[in-house]
């Protein structure tokens, strides 16, 4: 399957995890309200996408996956770097989708508010996952692409 | 003074609860790369405009998601710089993200700046 959730994945994070990302939540909340009430919904607008919690969550993918080698015996730290350059690398994708949620909000909400929440989180949704699937695709037609290569260089 | 400190502590638990939401279905994607996805997910966004249009009508917030298109640029920028450095280098998670904050700041103060009237 292409995408799958995995519950036991969320059993093994911690409450403290999950604290960490509730406070910071909650504060960057205040944050972007406090930077717009003091200097305008210009600067206020830019918080709106301050990667407060992804700073918290890469920190935890990476010892979360260190933890979880290191318990079978082995050191984990490269996993746990690579765990966390992948979700990176998805959050980066992500931002496209971000984008598109900032024009279409922007767009909509001076007439419609309530459609303006909907459309732009459904924009934010296809954007992100069309850009994942896009990114997916061309990193495996670029893996055939070598493997013919090197079955040809070889025959 | 008391109509302040309510503000803001709501704002804290709407946003607090509402990114946990997004953490949580993260934590239950794979592969990783789609769970990343949620790492740009506008948790704190949705939050934050409920409250300004509630506290300050439309036009504010469509200024408000005007500006959110910089950050938005910044944050893409500051997420690659991330992926490289973890990727590519001895550095960690958590320097790698300090330092990427920097070209967060740097990107979206910048676009600001140079584009006044766009955002």
């Amino acid at each position: 399957m292409l995408v799958r959730l995995s519950t036991p994945a969320l059993r093994r994070t911690s409450w403290r995890a999950f604290a960490a990302r509730l406070v910071l939540g909650g504060l960057a909340t205040v944050v972007t309200g406090l930077a717009g009430a003091m200097a305008g919904p210009s600067v206020g607008g830019l918080f709106l996408a301050l990667p407060a919690i992804f700073c918290a969550s890469a920190t935890l993918i990476e010892s979360t996956e260190r933890h979880h080698k290191h318990v079978v015996g082995m050191h984990g730290e490269q996993r746990g770097k690579m765990a966390a350059a992948l979700d990176a690398a998805g959050t980066a994708l992500g931002s496209i989708g971000m984008l598109a949620f900032a024009v279409v909000f922007a767009a909509v909400v001076r007439t419609q508010v309530a459609m303006a929440f909907v459309a732009a989180t459904l924009a934010w949704s296809l954007i992100a996952v069309a850009a994942w699937y896009c990114r997916r695709s061309v990193r495996r037609i670029r893996l055939h692409a070598g493997m013919f290569s090197r079955a040809a260089d070889q025959s | 003074m008391l109509h302040l400190i309510s503000e803001y502590l709501i704002r804290f638990v709407v946003g607090g609860v509402v990114v946990s939401v997004f953490a949580m279905l993260g934590e239950m994607l794979r592969p990783r790369s789609f769970a990343g996805l949620l790492g740009a997910a506008p948790s704190v966004a949705l939050a934050s405009l409920s409250l300004a249009v509630l506290d300050h009508g439309p036009n504010y917030a469509a200024i408000e998601a005007h500006a959110m298109v910089f950050g938005a640029i910044a944050l893409a920028c500051f997420s690659v710089m991330v992926c490289q450095l973890v990727a590519r280098t001895r550095l960690r998670a958590l320097p790698s993200t300090l330092l990427a904050l920097t070209v967060w700041l740097a990107v979206a103060f910048g676009l600001q700046w140079a584009l006044p009237g766009v955002g």
